[in-house]
């Protein structure tokens, strides 16, 4: 912090996480997923640089982690004190976090979670008629290495129905959440595949404005990393908000 | 041409299930049933904040997941062992979340001036595309409050006390309450920050 009314070069320190591009993000109200229309707040939102406290964040420690928290295909059946695997098709998720300077985002907590090959959630709401699997929980953690990079195993998910327009059905997605270093960084998303014929109909990918912002959603098939005789491999990459470098700092004004 | 930036990964909603990959034991699963993430450890005076989220037909959401961040009560963010940070769940019956945390100290805005002692949260739910972002302020500290640079932004006056937590009657320690309206004339200020 620069003494009060002081103003110049703060050479070494931190500056401000970069303004959220909404255009990246669906808009709160958007019809078309109904359960929007009553959670979406109609106001407009109050617009402010973040302060030293949206500029910091939680710190997550790798010592946290369990030694399979980022293999969804045993974690849950280990916990259970099972030793089987989940059912169906291996992969390995794996990519990098980025800032949107193109700046690595290292040390950094991410929780997925999904459904399993049939589509059911392990949660005590679901009671979709796909039957649980006995060896599969479905959540999983990791922290990126110094270099932004993460990976997890788990089994592909299954596409599921879900009571929107009737039965709409979701393609097959992991849902994904990061935190970066600033509490304004933070994002919860969900990563769908390459190909997935379902994904042109999905009323949540619709909620986001710009097609080419759906794209960046989608998991790339990575041939080169699957495992032989073991997992495919999807490359998604995750991009984070990034952070002004600190030039010259003014007192705002009129306030 | 303009110099490029890469672009922020889309938000997706949460969903019903956010709990699996959050708070698995609520959820239901026998995995990290030890944790009790909405108990912030710390020194300092001990609170306790319960609320609720409403939708815009006055239903709670009893899915919601919320997430707090603080400074400690010297009004230091990630100072010593103090994480700053919880998570909450509503409760699927009534849609009730509770946190206990220690009282938050002041913490400077942007150009030095104190801000009142708050806490921020973030709200994560099906049908709520990106997370949202308010704060919650203490109603004890009424010249803090008038004087605090982010409550002032709110250029609409009257929308400022939809981020002052009501105190409640309890025995054991200082209770605040905090109703969070999604929707309506008392539709709580989210920021963008
Ligand atoms: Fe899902």
């Amino acid at each position: 912090m620069p003494a009060d009314g002081m103003t110049g070069l703060m050479a070494g320190t931190q500056g401000d996480i970069m303004r959220r591009d909404r255009n990246q993000h669906p808009p709160a109200f958007t019809p078309q997923y109904k359960t929007s229309v009553l959670r979406s707040p109609r106001r407009a939102l109050v617009s402010l640089e973040p302060g030293p406290g949206e500029n910091a964040g939680p710190v997550f420690k790798a010592r946290i982690l369990e030694p399979l928290d980022n293999d969804l295909i045993r974690n849950y059946a280990q916990a259970e004190g099972n030793h089987g695997d989940a059912q169906g098709e291996r992969i390995i998720v794996h990519g990098k976090v980025l800032d949107e300077c193109g700046r690595p985002v290292p040390n950094t907590l991410i929780e997925v979670w999904q459904a399993n090959a049939g589509g059911r959630y392990r949660h005590k709401n679901d009671s979709y008629l796909a039957p649980l699997d006995p060896n599969f929980g479905g959540q999983g953690r990791c922290m990126t290495d110094a270099d932004g990079n993460y990976f997890f195993r788990t089994i592909r998910p299954g596409p599921y129905p879900w009571r929107n327009n009737g039965s709409d059905w979701r393609p097959a997605h992991i849902h994904i959440s990061l935190f970066g270093h600033a509490f304004v960084q933070r994002l919860v998303s969900q990563l769908y595949f390459e190909g997935d014929p379902l994904i042109p109909f999905c009323p949540i990918i619709g909620t986001l404005p710009d097609k080419a912002a759906a794209e960046r959603l989608v998991a790339r098939l990575d041939m080169g990393n699957a495992v032989p005789f073991d997992a495919l491999a999807y490359r998604f990459d995750v991009v984070l908000r990034g952070r002004r470098q600190t030039f010259f700092e003014n007192r705002p004004e009129g306030m | 041409m303009p110099v490029e930036y890469l672009k922020e990964t889309p938000s997706q909603t949460g969903g019903p299930y956010v709990h699996i990959g959050t708070l698995p034991a609520f959820a239901g699963l026998a995995v990290r049933t030890q944790e009790q993430p909405h108990i912030i450890d710390g020194a300092g005076e001990r609170i306790r904040i319960t609320g609720l989220v409403i939708d815009g037909s006055g239903t709670p959401v009893r899915d919601a997941l919320l997430e707090l961040w603080q400074a400690d009560a010297e009004g230091r963010h990630n100072a010593g062992d103090f994480s700053g940070w919880g998570r909450a769940a509503a409760s699927s019956e009534t849609g009730e979340w509770m946190f206990e945390t220690v009282r938050p100290g002041v913490v400077p805005w942007r150009d030095g001036r104190p801000q009142a002692p708050h806490v921020s949260l973030l709200i994560f739910a099906r049908g709520i595309n990106i997370h949202l972002h308010t704060r919650m302020y203490f109603p004890e500290d009424a010249a803090a409050l008038e004087a605090d640079p982010v409550l002032r932004s709110v250029e609409q006056a009257g929308r400022r006390a939809t981020l002052v937590a009501e105190r409640t009657a309890a025995a054991d320690m200082p209770s605040y309450r905090f109703t969070i309206h999604l929707q309506g004339d008392a539709e709580t200020v989210f920021f963008d920050m």
